[in-house]
């Protein structure tokens, strides 16, 4: 190739401003190839709200339902597993609930809006295991610290029966608590929090 | 007459594509070192394997449904309905392991003879990518079957993402493209596990081969043969890839898959280990099996995860673990390739890193309990120790001086006449009460436990003096 005669300047614009142009080309077209990725309308829409009767709970009994495609437990604590819970402080990571996901509504001691319905979503903090419900008071596969709660066969996360973290185990924080409210007092909906509706 | 016509034919072609000249440079004058021991069948074992898993995964796909609802039942129909869809599946889940099986064993023979130094570098790199792109292909894989495993697995690891600060939980509702792993997810997973990857794999493994052919092959002296050459410019130590290396490669392909068979047709799901119990029950988004692992292959690094107790740090640790193998090349600083020379505090340095290897790929198996976590926290110490503190033990390490040219090795071939010798006890035939046509002949007696004392006294001396 000769370059004579040839205006390299003119060249060396031509070449930065079809560089620039392809750049922005590419970038424009690579927000809608990575967008298609997000979840889609339909899958967001999906989250609807889901109502739950717990009239015919027994005490002490654990309820599973779906909501948004994950594992929402309903607990209808005894009173000796109420009793427990505020023993346990010491032992936390965050008993208060600092910084754990909850409504306002259920950041108490108990975390809940009536201390006997726990509701949680059944997913460990850690990496999304649905963690086991054992109620039992010192198992010997968990040992005597165990005071009854959720254990996760993941990765080894225990909770107690407020979703409250341990100290020494993998997950950060608390189960998250989703927003709940009751529309009478047998009856509950997970997805709408007590707070949005009295707004 | 009709010889000429092909001959024509084939010239033809060869005026416009350079078949020839690629078989020559590639095959018939392309010089591998002549001393090429069982370590160097697993190159060529792995592109087997790709093979295996490209013809069978297609296969696969004429009667697989990346469905949620329909996923689950397409694969029992598979195994049920398909002819011979039994016989493909497993070729195409235990052909997974077996991969990962000469995957891991071709990488400690880099690591053991020094192939990722010096010219080599890059294809330890492209190697690595591989590598990585393997176990992206195989995690996406495991999903399609949508039984439990396959759906704890996904949400496990997909979790992982969200650990990173920041960005973390979006990525993660970017990759699972919904809120849970869910219909939308394994859509997605069989296109990534049926086209983009096998598309990068495949050109990955081009540009390993093309890196491997510009420099040529390191060997269990880790010598270059290059340096030493006759007039006509071709390695002194070096023979034609094309016959004598096609033809080694083949044998060691046909006893390979003598065990492969074995599995496929007596044990395709290996006692759980290449496919797991739980994944026989379909995927059910409200309940974790009571012990998830994951498969055998992932299990050393995730028992890193798990041994260590934060969240962003396991996560850190386990990316870690890959990151490191990244840097091998820059992290030994020892000139030395082969093991053969190099001094007994690197081989006790990496029989301690293969012990611990092995140990966190079990304990990534087994229910975390207190005991154990200790165990796999020590493991992953001895695994970061080994390659992070590389460049200052490598530095100082007293080697053994290295041979210019390629050294005899003798083979066990010429080894066991002698061997067996040993291990013969000759008897006198009884002269007073025996067959009388026998007397005063002698007789082999096999064992002799005297000669099996001094030959494995013998083998347990050689292995420790193969320390030093």
């Amino acid at each position: 190739m000769t370059n004579e005669g040839v205006d390299t300047s003119k060249r060396q614009f031509l070449t930065s401003a079809l560089t620039v142009v392809g750049a922005v080309g590419t970038g424009y077209l690579a927000v809608p190839f990575l967008a298609q990725m997000q979840p889609s309308v339909k899958a967001m829409a999906a989250g609807a709200p889901v109502e739950v009767d717990i009239s015919k709970m027994e005490s002490g009994q654990l309820l599973r339902v779906e909501w948004r495609g994950k594992p929402v437990w309903i607990l209808n604590r005894t009173p000796e597993m109420l009793s427990t819970l505020p023993t346990l402080a010491s032992q936390l990571r965050d008993p208060n609930s600092e910084e754990s996901i909850q409504p306002a509504s259920s950041k108490n001691p108990v975390r809940a809006i009536k201390p006997e319905v726990f509701v949680a979503i059944g997913l460990c903090t850690h990496l999304g295991c649905s963690p086991t419900f054992r109620p039992e008071i010192a198992p010997h596969d968990l040992g005597d610290r165990w005071h009854g709660g959720f254990f996760c066969p993941c990765h080894g996360s225990w909770f107690d029966l407020a979703g409250r973290v341990y100290q020494g185990v993998p997950a950060p924080t608390n189960l998250e608590i989703p927003p709940y409210r009751y529309v009478s007092a047998t009856q509950i909906v997970i997805g709408e929090s007590a707070e949005e509706k009295r707004a | 007459m009709k010889i000429n016509r092909f001959a024509e034919v084939g010239n033809w072609v060869l005026e416009r594509f350079p078949l020839a000249k690629v078989w020559e440079e590639h095959m018939t004058h392309y010089y591998a070192p002549k001393n090429f021991n069982i370590w160097y069948f697993f190159g060529s074992l792995a592109l087997l394997m790709l093979a295996n898993q490209l013809v069978t995964g297609i296969l696969l796909t004429m009667n697989y449904k990346p469905d949620a609802k329909l996923a689950f039942d397409s694969v029992e129909y598979i195994m049920r309905d398909v002819h011979w869809g039994w016989l493909i599946r497993y070729m195409h889940s235990t052909g997974a392991s077996a991969f990962f099986i000469v995957v891991y064993l071709h990488m400690f023979r880099g690591l053991m003879y020094g192939s990722f130094k010096q010219p080599r570098e890059l294809i330890w790199i492209f190697g690595m990518l591989i590598f990585v792109c393997l176990m992206a292909e195989a995690f996406m894989g495991y999903l399609l079957p949508w039984g439990q495993m396959s759906y704890w697995g996904a949400q496990v690891i997909i979790s992982l993402f969200s650990a990173i600060p920041v960005i973390g939980d979006d990525l993660s509702l970017w990759v699972r493209g919904d809120y849970v792993v869910s219909d939308a997810t394994l859509n997605r997973f069989f296109a990534f596990h049926v086209i983009s990857v096998p598309l990068v794999l495949i050109l990955l493994v081009f540009m390993h081969l093309v890196a491997l052919h510009e420099v040529g092959s390191n060997n269990p002296d880790g010598v270059e043969i290059k340096k030493y050459k006759n007039e006509m410019g071709i390695p002194l130590d070096g023979i034609p890839f094309h016959p004598y290396f096609t033809v080694k490669d083949i044998f060691g392909a046909s006893v390979f898959l003598l065990f492969f068979a074995t599995v496929i047709f007596y044990m395709p799901e290996m006692n759980g280990y290449f496919l797991e119990h739980a994944n026989f029950i379909p995927a059910d988004p409200m309940k974790t099996p009571e012990h998830i692992a994951p498969v055998w292959y992932f299990t050393p690094f995730y028992a890193i995860l798990r041994a260590i107790p934060d969240k962003f740090a396991g996560v850190v640790g386990m990316g870690g673990a890959i990151v490191v193998l990244f840097l091998l090349p820059w992290l030994d600083r020892n000139p030395v390739k082969s093991i053969r020379y190099r001094s007994g505090f690197y081989k006790k340095a990496l029989l301690l890193f293969v012990i611990s290897f092995i140990g966190l790929g079990y304990l990534g198996t087994q229910p975390a309990t207190p005991t154990l976590t200790m165990f796999a926290r020590i493991f992953t110490a001895i695994y970061f120790g080994f390659f992070l503190l590389m460049p200052l033990y490598t530095r100082w390490e007293k080697t053994k001086p290295v041979p210019k040219r390629l050294t005899p090795h003798h083979s066990l071939e010429e080894d066991l006449p002698a061997l067996f010798e040993e291990l013969t006890l000759l008897k006198h035939s009884d002269s007073e009460n025996g067959d009388p046509a026998f007397r005063g002949s002698f007789f082999n007696l096999r064992p002799n436990p005297d000669g099996i004392i001094k030959v494995l006294g013998r083998f347990a001396k050689k292995i420790v003096e193969s320390l030093d």
